[in-house]
């Protein structure tokens, strides 16, 4: 790649001691995107846009707010009332939380409909799922800072799940308290992480960038780019594209923000922290909810059953283990779905195998949502059940045995020969 | 065709299974009917001279048990007092402001205490939940300055809340110093009925029935709770109408983009 030269003196000069100019027109100008991507590719920007909202308005909010358990509550309502636009801030702040999970998780499901993570781009994949687990981090710890009864109370709960750790397990969980309850050193510590975190975010979606760059976009059809035919500069057609998504995006962001801003909120975390008062219900945020619901379906005699390794497996140790397996069993997604063809479109059976899926994750995240009793549980069992068995069994055989559709010659061929597809890409 | 009706189907799934939400602490207890609120919907706003009346009932009866620890008395040129009427309300309240300008306390080192000022939080009826509790006969009476968006559907909780004293069934247990109510989670509360018809001769000549009362003292407290609410929906309408403007020209532009190369 020869470097090119730039009209402006000041932009070539800058540009031959440091090629910035040049990468950003390698990146997001020149930068060659297949002609077809539809309107589920926006979600990537559009998540990193939200992450630049949420260190925006987070860093704002650090400089009023008091991490003490005494005051903290306090130093959010003084935000509230007192700090000027301090409301907006803050709403925007919690606001984009719950956006930011939206965007993932369509991004993710995006994923796994057109088979994004298929050869050669398992790593992106991977890198994408630790982005997720540091978000789901961050916004946990996030939660904590305004020291309401569910900020007090979900701490106490996820806290405790680390206590299933064989023999370190006490002593991982004082550590994170910094005591033996929740209490200051905890907020404290919470709130550092909670500022460092999106630092971590941020630069693991550099390298998930980097890795998008070297194998370029996937696209509907999920088949390879042939030639310049198929490709078209992401200047101006995607730079519009997603310009107009974020317009569309902005204003359902901003619709909660300013007409429903507590509508992802849960009432409770407007009581200041007690730990002498436990609430009804115990509810992690929206976002956790069908992991939730999975870590609360393991029978208490699930290991009586299997009879495996009973010293060191508690039924509540099965629960988080089930838990972190939800997500770990991600990272190997590549490797589990054995079909040759990327996208859902040429498999008629994974078709129906990826909504199931998606209605699942749906019906799990109801679940989580209700107290563990009765129906609730049953149907939250046989959810987290259907979800291990899409993952490890389902998507195994259905590529092994799934007769799907013929692929489409090219990109380009797809495109001009009209039908569905070549409106996609419009 | 088929695909995208899914995907509708999906996005409503979602939605809903959002909104589901927690069984709320109420369980089984009454559904609160909605009222008309003013600040309810795209144009909200408060209705300052019913926020005066709602000032009033919480003043004249709420006040001797809750307090509104996250109001100023300053605030209340917000919805309507003039600077010096509030002066003149921050000053009946003592304030217990510790030592004077000279640092002196009381020779026992009791603290100064002072008439209140417009900077001064308005004073709550007790120095702490322990004395609160010894004098409700051993219940906390909550503070008041969130309580709307602290209760799932807040505002109408509330007013069913306080519209709720009834009789108890004659089959219902009621323990001692407790009052029936449907619509507390358990159906009996240690508040008694704090509101009845004329319970306070409103300023303003409105007549103080139960349910006018307990209308202003809800939407004062929506007040005390969100007192951005106004500012917020208005600035809300007018970056909606932007965007919505600004998000058709950029598809504009798109559609202009993408058509070279068709
Ligand atoms: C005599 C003291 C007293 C007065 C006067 C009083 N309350 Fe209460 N209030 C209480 C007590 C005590 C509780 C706690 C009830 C319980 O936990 O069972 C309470 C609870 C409440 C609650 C919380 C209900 C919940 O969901 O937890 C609200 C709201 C409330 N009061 C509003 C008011 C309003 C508005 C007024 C004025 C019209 C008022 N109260 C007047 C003593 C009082
Ligand atoms: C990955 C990006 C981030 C996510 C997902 C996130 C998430 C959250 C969440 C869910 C809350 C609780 C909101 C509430 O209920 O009140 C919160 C609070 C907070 N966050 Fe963040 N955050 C992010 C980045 C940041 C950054 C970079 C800072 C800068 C220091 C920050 C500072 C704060 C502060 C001070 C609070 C407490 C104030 C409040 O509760 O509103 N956040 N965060």
């Amino acid at each position: 790649m020869s470097t090119p030269t730039w009209k402006n003196p000041i932009v070539q000069w800058v540009d031959h001691r440091l090629p910035i100019v040049t990468f950003l027109d390698h990146a997001i100008v020149k930068y060659p995107t297949p002609r077809n991507l539809n309107y589920w590719w926006n979600f990537g920007s559009l998540a990193g846009l939200i992450l630049v909202i949420m260190i925006g308005t987070g860093i704002i909010l650090a400089m009023s707010y008091t991490p003490h358990t005494s005051m903290a509550f306090d130093s959010v309502e003084r935000i509230m009332r007192d700090v000027n636009y301090g409301w907006l801030i803050r709403y925007l702040h919690m606001n984009g939380g719950s956006m930011f999970f939206i965007a993932v998780y369509i991004h993710i499901f995006r994923g796994m409909y057109y088979g994004s993570y298929k050869e050669p781009r398992e790593l992106l994949w991977i890198i994408g799922i630790f982005i997720f687990f540091a978000m789901m981090s961050t916004a946990f710890l996030g939660y904590v800072l305004p020291w309401g009864q569910m900020s007090f109370w979900g701490a106490t709960v996820i806290t405790n799940l680390f206590s299933i750790i064989p023999f370190f397990g006490e002593s991982i969980v004082q550590w994170l308290w910094g005591g033996f309850s929740i209490d200051n050193p905890t907020l404290n510590k919470f709130y550092s992480l909670h500022y460092l975190m999106p630092f971590v975010i941020f630069a693991l979606v550099f390298v998930h960038l980097w890795a998008l760059h070297t194998h370029k976009s996937s696209n509907p059809l999920g088949i390879e780019v042939k030639g310049d035919e198929d490709e078209i500069p992401f200047h101006p057609y995607y730079t519009a594209k997603d310009a107009y998504g974020v317009g569309l995006f902005l204003i359902f962001f901003l619709g909660f923000t300013f007409f429903a801003p507590n509508f992802f909120g849960e009432p409770d975390n407007y009581i200041e922290a007690n730990p002498l008062v436990t609430p009804t219900h115990i509810v992690p945020e929206w976002y956790f909810l069908p992991f939730y619901a999975i870590l609360r379906a393991v029978p208490d005699n699930f290991v009586d059953v299997w009879g495996i390794l009973p010293v060191i497996i508690s039924a509540k140790a099965a629960g988080v283990i089930a838990m972190f397996a939800s997500i770990l069993l991600l990272l190997v997604l590549p490797w589990l779905d054995t079909s040759k063809v990327r996208s859902a479109k040429f498999r008629p059976t994974y078709f129906w195998l990826f909504w199931l899926f998606v209605i699942d994750t749906i019906i799990l995240g109801f679940m989580g949502a209700k107290p563990a009793e009765g129906t609730f549980l049953l149907i939250g069992r046989l959810a987290t059940a259907y979800y291990f068995l899409h993952l490890v069994i389902f998507i195994p055989l259905v590529g092994k045995f799934e007769k799907t559709k013929p692929l489409p010659e090219s990109i380009s061929a797809a495109v001009t020969a009209g039908g569905s597809d070549a409106k996609e890409g419009s | 065709m088929f695909k995208k009706i899914l995907i509708v189907a999906f996005v409503f799934a979602l939605f809903s299974s959002i909104n589901a939400g927690p069984l709320q602490a109420a369980e089984g207890a009454a559904h609160p009917a909605s009222q008309e609120w003013t600040t309810d919907g795209l144009f909200g706003f408060f209705d300052r001279k019913q926020l005066k009346r709602g000032w009033q009932v919480y003043s004249e009866i709420c006040a001797s048990c809750h307090s509104v620890r996250l109001v100023y008395y300053r605030h209340l040129e917000e919805i309507g007092f003039s600077p010096d009427e509030v002066k003149k309300i921050a000053a009946e309240a003592e304030v217990a402001a510790g030592p004077n300008e000279d640092g002196e306390t009381h020779n026992d080192g009791e603290l100064i205490v002072r008439p209140g000022k417009p900077f001064d939080k308005i004073v709550s009826p007790y120095p702490n939940d322990l004395a609160a509790r010894a004098a409700n006969a051993g219940a906390l009476p909550p503070d008041l300055s969130l309580m709307t968006k602290a209760r799932k559907n807040g505002a109408n909780y509330l007013h069913a809340l306080l519209t709720g004293y009834k009789e108890a069934p004659a089959d219902f247990k009621l323990t001692e110093d407790m009052n029936y109510n449907p619509y507390f989670p358990g159906s009996q509360i240690a508040m008694g009925e704090p509101l009845s018809d004329d319970g306070v001769e409103y300023a303003d000549g409105t007549k103080a029935t139960v349910d006018q009362m307990s209308k202003d003292i809800t939407a004062f407290l929506v007040w005390a709770a969100e007192p951005e609410l106004e500012e917020r929906k208005r600035m809300g309408v007018k970056v909606m109408l932007f965007l919505i403007i600004f998000t058709a020209m950029l598809y504009a532009v798109k559609r202009q983009v993408w058509a070279k190369l068709h």
